[in-house]
């Protein structure tokens, strides 16, 4: 049975959920006060002796050969120590290696870095420069010269698949289900997934609905921009400081990329200004490193721009998409097929894949066909992006749904309810669900107060969609020190983004039964433990988590061997309750065991974990919109999001997490899109231009917490953090439909795009009723 | 490179002299100069807000000012916002309401509802809104960083 909570009724009881003491309450993190206080140290706060600053130098051009590179000005400049170009890397192999979220060419990782021969996109990285000071460094960028051979720039997947498309990268041959094309092609792989008999599903169909979509290219959108600092020295000994989702990622791409072992490599992760994916690849890191080697082993610190950030970094695809689906005369789904196209920018890797699993993941199908296409642009490299390509295809997807309830008379929880997928249903793959909530967060938003509301008011509308994100597991490591105060340090290696230092410590808490106080977690480097893989996948309170639950069970047991042997008793005679070791008349409490069993012997634990089993989250959304019809503006009125969360740990956080991506999903859904020319210049690289939402834009973001427990997680941990941005767009263009009586085909449904199509609307309503003007 | 010049401010209450070139902004001023990195470079053209800091009781981006604009000013920055080592009432509702995330916007957020609350000490929901609708963070949703700032007006009130 599922616990809900709604967010605004207060604490939650502490000593009561489930029999819990830590978890489910709402401690302030231990990093909270050095974050209010301005204490932090983010990436761009590094300073030492003798630092350089690093400037890079970016392509003006979406599409060229690079002829020639002239440094020379830049290096007679006072104040320049080295001017760097792809020709100071390594020659990279044409060779496939997983070092973070995804495999990754490492020739195309190394190009990205610094284009090689060809530039690839508006921003794409050409050179380098390391100087006294930053401004010194920008303006000796600015004297380098480059000799470019402009060539037509491929900025759709419509050009790209063009049979006289200009090719981007000569070597690339489509991989189609393993088998390997002959010809030069943008198109990078395809695949299909398929269940049933798709035509004897569209066939028996009582009803079926065929629509496209377009939805344009976006950016995670972190507010610290990307920044690192190299230290190196003459003896090859290398530390990096940055800004990352992952510090051993950011250490295996680097070693790559430069062709050194690992052991020579430390990484530091600084605080972390956001990431949402976008934090996982490298960028200025490798190239800081051979500033550094060039400028006589002097540290380097390079601090991207804000434009740099939007036109080089980031963004996650922009894609064509078509869903079709049939239904029965009872609304039961027959039949489904999708077919994603996702540009993946400038090299393979869009996450057409996972996008793929979102698709259909919400309903139970019988007959089903999943397309998908990876496909490549003159745009910079895509990221991941929370619940990467899952926004994009669940707002095709959740439209059509939405117009087949709609046609059928059916209310659309109520369809979401009849075809929704439970446990021992299958994702579009064929992944076998375990004990899933997708039915439960529909029923959390029928039974809501804001779903059995009345909405009044012209140009006003509802909208509701679901959505389905896998997270994961991931590789963590983590050690535990006993003090001999009874306190605890916990040392893990995940970057900490939005709280996961406290919801890990918790769950070490209790797993001891102590105090949330009695643990000190920190974020260590990458010498410190062993490898720990990104904060990303919505796995950091799931895995690290679970290592932290070991550690705590690890060090209890060795206390009660210790104290079994000073008392002379059998360790299975001792016992731990309420905070207190007993065996027979001896008791002690635990703040006093921790210095009794260390008079002899330190106390340590360590724990490496890979679990294989995690919870998928899934989640259903209602916003209500009001359009102005003058300038076609949404206004979000109200908006909750029920999410099942498995087990929250730390509610406030979880709140946060769910309230965070419907607000970026609100930005993807009505206003956020990368704007190029015909030439393929970015437009809009400021956050002027590239328009977030503002507090302004937004109402409170009401939750309810589904709490539908993961079977595999000693405390019921699913991950949290990426569903909630997956039916944001679909609902919002749900409400537009109701509010205006069109069905927008593209994202954003900015105030252009929806006035656009609704003017379009009333003219094609003119033609039809002739005369009734 | 242009000759440094000097320039005398009241910085958190306290005389400063420091030294800077002409082009440098405040925001660099005071983070590259004067060591005070709690105000955040998010984008350098006045649109994020995560560099705010109130100038002669008026809330700006340093990232807009040049740092020789503040000779013979009062600039307040994050850094002076707790006194005597007691958190300011903001940063502790900011800490119970959980408005932080990742906190790299977090104190210009603080340093822009300070003056706020500074101008308006009963600010409705709408007021909080359009105040803040300078910073930008994207992590929150805002929602508990608004709740953060009407809980603190509620109890100055």
């Amino acid at each position: 049975m599922a616990a809900t909570k709604q967010n605004g009724t207060g604490k939650l009881s502490a000593n009561g959920q489930n029999g819990y003491k830590v978890i489910g309450t709402r401690p302030v993190r231990p990093d909270g006060v050095d974050k209010v206080t301005g204490r932090a140290i983010y990436a761009a706060d590094v300073q030492m002796t003798g630092l350089l600053h690093g400037f890079v130098l970016r392509s003006p051009h979406a599409h060229a050969h690079i002829r020639s590179i002239d440094t020379s000005k830049a290096e007679a400049l006072p104040g320049v120590r080295a001017v760097v170009t792809a020709a100071d890397l390594p020659e990279a192999e044409d060779k496939v290696e997983d070092l973070g979220e995804g495999a990754i060419n490492l020739k195309y990782l190394s190009d990205n870095v610094l284009a090689n021969e060809k530039v690839l996109y508006h921003g794409h990285a050409v050179a380098a420069v390391a100087a006294t000071t930053p401004h010194i460094a920008e303006e000796a960028a600015g004297l380098i010269e480059v000799d470019y051979e402009l060539l037509p720039p491929v900025m759709t997947v419509d050009d790209a698949l063009a049979d006289d498309a200009p090719i981007l990268l000569e070597t690339l041959r489509t991989d189609s289900m393993g088998e390997i094309g002959a010809e030069q092609t943008n198109l990078a792989s395809f695949f299909r997934h398929q269940r049933g008999d798709l035509d004897a599903g569209f066939d028996s169909a009582h009803l079926v609905v065929d629509r496209t979509y377009r939805t344009e290219t976006v950016h995670q959108g972190y507010i610290e921009p990307h920044a690192a600092t190299a230290s190196y020295s003459a003896d090859g000994q290398i530390i990096i400081w940055t800004s990352t989702q992952g510090s051993f990622a950011v250490r295996g791409q680097v070693c790559e990329i430069l062709k050194i072992p690992v052991s020579r490599l430390k990484v530091v992760p600084t605080e972390i200004g956001g990431g949402f994916g976008g934090k996982i690849n490298v960028y200025v890191e490798p190239v800081a490193v051979i500033l550094s080697q060039k400028a006589g082993y002097e540290p380097v610190k390079i601090v991207m721009s804000r434009a740099d950030v939007l036109a080089a970094t980031g963004p996650t695809s922009g894609s064509n998409i078509r869903v079709k689906i049939g239904v029965d005369a009872d609304g039961k789904i027959s039949a489904a097929l999708a077919e994603l196209y996702y540009e993946a920018g400038a090299y393979p890797g869009s996450p057409v894949g996972a996008a793929a699993n979102v698709s259909l993941a919400p309903y139970a199908i019988d007959n089903l066909q999943v397309d998908g296409y990876d496909i490549i642009v003159n745009r910079p490299r895509s990221a991941a992006y929370r619940a990467p390509g899952g926004t994009n295809v669940a707002f095709a997807v959740e439209s059509v749904v939405d117009e087949l309830a709609e046609k059928l008379g059916i209310d659309p929880a109520q369809f979401r309810i009849l075809n929704g997928a439970k446990e021992n249903d299958r994702r579009p793959d064929g992944l076998q669900y375990a004990r899933i909530g997708q039915i439960e967060t529909v029923e959390a938003i029928r039974d809501s107060e804001h779903y059995q509301s009345p909405l009044e008011g012209n140009y006003r509308g509802r909208g509701i969609a679901s959505g389905y994100w896998n997270n994961w597991g991931g590789q963590s490591s983590a050690t535990a020190v006993l003090n001999p105060d009874g306190t605890v340090n916990l040392n893990e290696a995940s970057t900490d983004i939005g709280g996961t230092r406290a919801s890990i410590a918790m769950q070490l808490a209790e797993a001891m039964d102590i105090e949330y106080e009695q643990v000190k977690a920190r974020v260590v480097d990458t010498d410190t433990v062993s490898y720990n893989d990104v904060t990303g996948g919505s796995r950091t309170t799931f895995a690290p988590g679970l290592a932290a639950y070991n550690l705590g069970r690890q060090l209890l047991e060795e206390m009660k061997s210790r104290l079994a042997d000073q008392w002379d008793v059998a360790a299975a005679d001792v016992t731990y309750e309420d905070g207190t070791f007993s065996a027979g008349s001896e008791s002690v409490p635990f703040v006093e065991a921790a210095g009794l069993v260390q008079r002899e012997e330190p106390l340590m634990a360590s724990s490496t974990v890979h679990p294989q089993d995690f919870g998928p989250g899934f989640s259903t959304q209602c916003v209500d919109i009001e359009v102005d019809p003058d300038t076609g503006k949404i206004t979000i009125l109200r908006y909750t999001i029920a999410q099942d969360v498995g087990k929250a740990i730390h509610p406030s956080y979880v709140e946060g997490q769910m309230q965070g991506g419907v607000a970026q999903g609100i930005g993807w859904a009505i206003n956020e899109e990368y704007i190029y020319d015909d030439e393929g210049h970015l437009l809009n690289a400021s956050l002027l231009d590239y328009r977030m939402p503002t507090s302004l834009d937004l109402p409170m973001i009401e939750t309810i917490l589904v709490e539908v427990p993961h079977p595999a997680h000693p405390y019921g941990v699913r991950g949290v953090g990426e569903v909630n941005i997956v039916p944001p767009a679909g609902a919002v263009a749900n409400a537009v439909y109701q509010a205006t009586g069109v069905r927008m085909d593209k994202l954003p449904i900015s105030p252009a795009n929806l006035l656009e199509a609704m003017w379009a609307k009333e003219a094609e309503e003119a033609e039809l009723v002739p005369g009734d003007d | 490179m242009a000759k440094k010049i000097a320039v005398e401010t009241t910085l958190n209450g306290e005389e400063t002299i420091f030294l800077c070139e002409p082009r440098q902004t405040l925001l660099e001023a005071l983070r590259d100069n004067l060591g005070l990195i709690g105000s955040k470079e998010g984008c350098g053209n006045g649109n994020c807000g995560a560099c705010n800091v109130i100038l002669d009781g008026v809330l700006v981006n340093s990232c807009l000012v040049l740092a020789p604009e503040v000779e013979g000013r009062s600039v307040v920055t994050i850094e002076g916002i707790a006194e005597d080592g007691q958190l300011h009432p903001l940063q502790q509702k900011f800490l119970e309401h959980a408005s932080l995330q990742c906190g790299i916007c977090t104190p210009g957020f603080i340093v822009s509802a300070k003056a706020l609350l500074d101008d308006n000490a009963d600010p409705s929901e709408h007021d909080v809104r359009l105040w803040l609708a300078g910073n930008l963070c994207r992590c929150t949703g805002y929602d508990k960083i608004v709740r953060a700032v009407l809980d603190v007006a509620e109890n100055d009130a």
